[in-house]
């Protein structure tokens, strides 16, 4: 290998290194440590020019304290359990209406379709925080939806629909839609039509040939819009504060909670911590089950 | 000759940097709906100071600002007990009094009894303040419960029966869980100021026989929910429930609100001026608070927002409406029933927001 490749390869894993392994390190030394009353309010606190006493006693008075005091209060189970609840059923949803919208831009005529992307990217030039205050203006009692339906005579009274859960999927699935569409667009876009074309030559009915044929080759799609979806809605904090109910519980909330009513940085360092193992092993997995099966094919 | 250019940019670049660090600015972090804006104003042009001025609805979210440090923040304005915690953090310097000529506004009965947070007041002023009380709108209320429940009882949000026929007309409280515990506390006949554990845990099965009738928690959006008459009874600060009183007359909506400090015994609360210890503009923060005692612009704050001050001198130019009031300035009868709080310690303060967490959500 000779020295410009390894100059390549040195960017992002100095990306890595910098945006996401030094901030971790940082984080996982707030989780072990105690809450105090002073500037930063943890203790204990290290000078970087520190000698090695210093060190030995600093790693001394670290514990795993806060996550015992996590594993002891059902309350963050709960609020785990129903974040990853409420973030699967989201990315469902976006996937169920994302890939028929995909489809139907990857089929239209190619005049169009940078105009349908276009549409697709169209609200991100309104800040997200506007677009969810919009909503609770929509699903409110007094809002637009209500009055349409009451309007129409479809139901008498208002739906209480704001600060519950509905408010919740309908807030995530709206404003991660995009992230669905577009890498299951560029992978339908990328597709060989002749492929189907040749499916149902030999007979295959085109049910049975999106299924066969163009199901598979959108997967790698499917995944990267699953992530992206998924992710972000796991630790979605907006949202659910705003579109919510005081019972909506996420972890995202949780964790302000525990950063800002009770100013314990320990703590909030311990959920973050949770949270990014949550989403970090079943990412490992499915990508060594991806190794091993393109291993197999080969 | 060519020479001349360069020298004459950074002649230039001296001159433009000389004047923006002339540009001066004061950046003050107070409560939301907490003072008349014509006073922001007038500062800027007396002093020639550009004013920076931001806010907030909760003590929790301002800790955390200043406990974090470097907030950039010249002048903030904590409650008491939380004011009394970030002193021993060392998030505060002390004042310079010689730099504040208007001291001698200051009202004594008010500084005695804010040394109990910050000793000899050496951190910190007296803004404004007030009690934790009841919010009713009149009306509703009277016809949802006839005339026979008291509208300055403690009873009239925790008694379970109560609650149940005014969740019709909603009923607010605040995320507060250091005033609202203390008002638990207080109904169930306990000392409010109980640091003990189990005497705190005393007050969930009494939140959770009322929580199913609160439609929410949240500490300022009362204001305007209580004037528009969305909810008919708020748990909430006496000048803001006196806010709403006034924007209600104001838009003659036929909303008429009451605020009552309860009868069982208020919490009574102070809002301190303190300059934080990394405070980008220290002399500016000064002027800041000169300004607010003196008793012209102390008594215009108090006119518009409906809070007893900590100044003196400013009483003669208050308006009847203010000073006359007993919901504002409390007739020594009422003074007798408040009562005030001390900070928790770290480990209570966990089970105070773990139970509140839990009242809130059910979990």
């Amino acid at each position: 290998m000779n020295l410009s490749r390894k100059l390549l390869i040195l960017v992002p894993y100095s990306w890595l290194v910098v945006l996401f392994l030094i901030p971790f390190g940082i984080v996982l030394k707030i989780s072990l440590s105690d809450i105090a009353l002073s500037i930063p309010p943890y203790t204990p606190k290290l000078e970087i020019f520190s000698s090695s006493a210093e060190w030995l006693q600093y790693f001394m008075a670290l514990d795993l304290e806060n996550f015992i005091f996590l594993s002891e209060d059902r309350l963050y189970y709960v609020a785990y359990l129903s974040s990853l609840k409420i973030a699967s059923i989201s990315t469902l949803i976006t996937l169920l209406i994302g890939y028929p919208i995909a489809y139907g831009m990857a089929k239209s005529p190619e005049h169009w379709r940078p105009t349908l992307i276009m549409m697709v990217i169209l609200p991100f030039w309104t800040s997200f925080l506007i677009r969810i205050y919009a909503w609770m203006g929509l699903l409110s009692n007094e809002g637009l939806l209500n009055q349409f339906l009451i309007w129409t005579g479809i139901i008498d009274g208002p739906l209480i629909i704001l600060n519950t859960n509905w408010a919740v999927y309908i807030g995530i699935v709206y404003a991660y839609l995009p992230f669905m569409i577009l890498p299951i667009y560029a992978s339908l876009e990328k597709m060989d039509v002749s492929l189907v074309e040749a499916a149902e030559d030999l007979g295959c009915s085109a049910t049975s040939a999106f299924w066969l044929i163009t199901a598979p080759l959108s997967k790698p799609g499917i995944i990267a819009g699953c992530f992206l979806v998924f992710i972000p809605a796991l630790g979605e904090f907006v949202i659910p504060s705003l579109l919510g109910g005081s019972d909506t519980m996420m972890i995202g909330k949780v964790l302000w909670e525990e950063f800002f009513s009770n100013r314990d940085w320990p703590v909030a360092s311990s959920v973050a911590i949770i949270l990014l193992l949550l989403l970090i092993i079943p990412i490992i997995l499915f990508q060594r089950n991806e190794h091993k099966q393109r291993e197999v094919e080969r | 000759m060519q020479t001349t250019f360069p020298k004459l940019g950074l002649a230039l670049a001296v001159v433009v940097t000389a004047h923006a660090s002339v540009a001066e600015e004061v950046r003050v972090y107070n409560w939301s709906d907490y003072i008349d804006e014509a006073l922001l104003n007038k500062f800027e042009q007396q002093t020639g100071i550009k004013l920076i001025y931001d806010v907030f609805d909760s003590n929790e979210v301002l800790e955390t600002k200043m406990l974090a440090g470097g907030s950039g923040y010249d002048v903030v304005v904590p409650s008491g007990t939380f004011l009394q915690r970030q002193i021993i953090a060392g998030a505060f310097q002390k004042l310079d009094y010689g730099q504040l000529s208007n001291k001698n506004n200051l009202w004594d009965v008010i500084e005695k009894r804010t040394a109990q947070y910050d000793p000899s007041n050496a951190y910190s002023i007296n803004y404004m303040w007030g009690t934790t009380g009841l919010g009713v709108n009149t009306g509703t209320v009277s016809d949802l419960l006839g005339d026979n429940v008291a509208i300055d009882s403690l009873a009239l949000v925790f008694e379970p029966s109560n609650m149940e026929k005014l969740a019709e007309c909603g009923v607010y409280f605040l995320d507060a869980p250091s005033e609202m515990i203390p008002a638990a506390l207080k109904y169930l006949g306990e000392d409010p100021d109980s640091q003990d554990p189990d005497v705190i845990a005393l007050t969930e099965p009494l939140f959770a026989a009322i929580r199913p009738y609160i439609s929410k928690f949240h500490s300022s959006e009362y204001i305007n929910a209580l004037a528009n008459g969305d909810i008919c009874v708020a748990f909430g600060w006496s000048g803001d429930i006196l806010q709403a009183r006034d924007r209600a007359a104001e838009a003659e909506n036929d909303v008429e609100i009451a605020y009552n400090a309860p009868s069982e015994g208020a919490l009574m609360w102070f809002d301190q001026m303190a300059i934080p210890v990394d405070a980008p503009n220290p002399t500016g923060a000064h002027k800041f608070l000169n300004f607010i005692l003196d008793a012209q612009n102390m008594a215009d704050a108090s006119n518009y927002v409906y809070y007893a001050n900590g100044n003196l001198a400013s009483q003669s130019m208050l308006v009847e409406d203010v000073i006359g009031d007993p919901a504002i300035y409390p007739d020594p009868e009422t003074l007798k029933n408040l009562y005030t709080t001390t900070p928790y310690g770290a480990k209570v303060q966990r089970v105070v927001t773990r139970l509140w967490t839990k009242i809130k959500s059910g979990t």
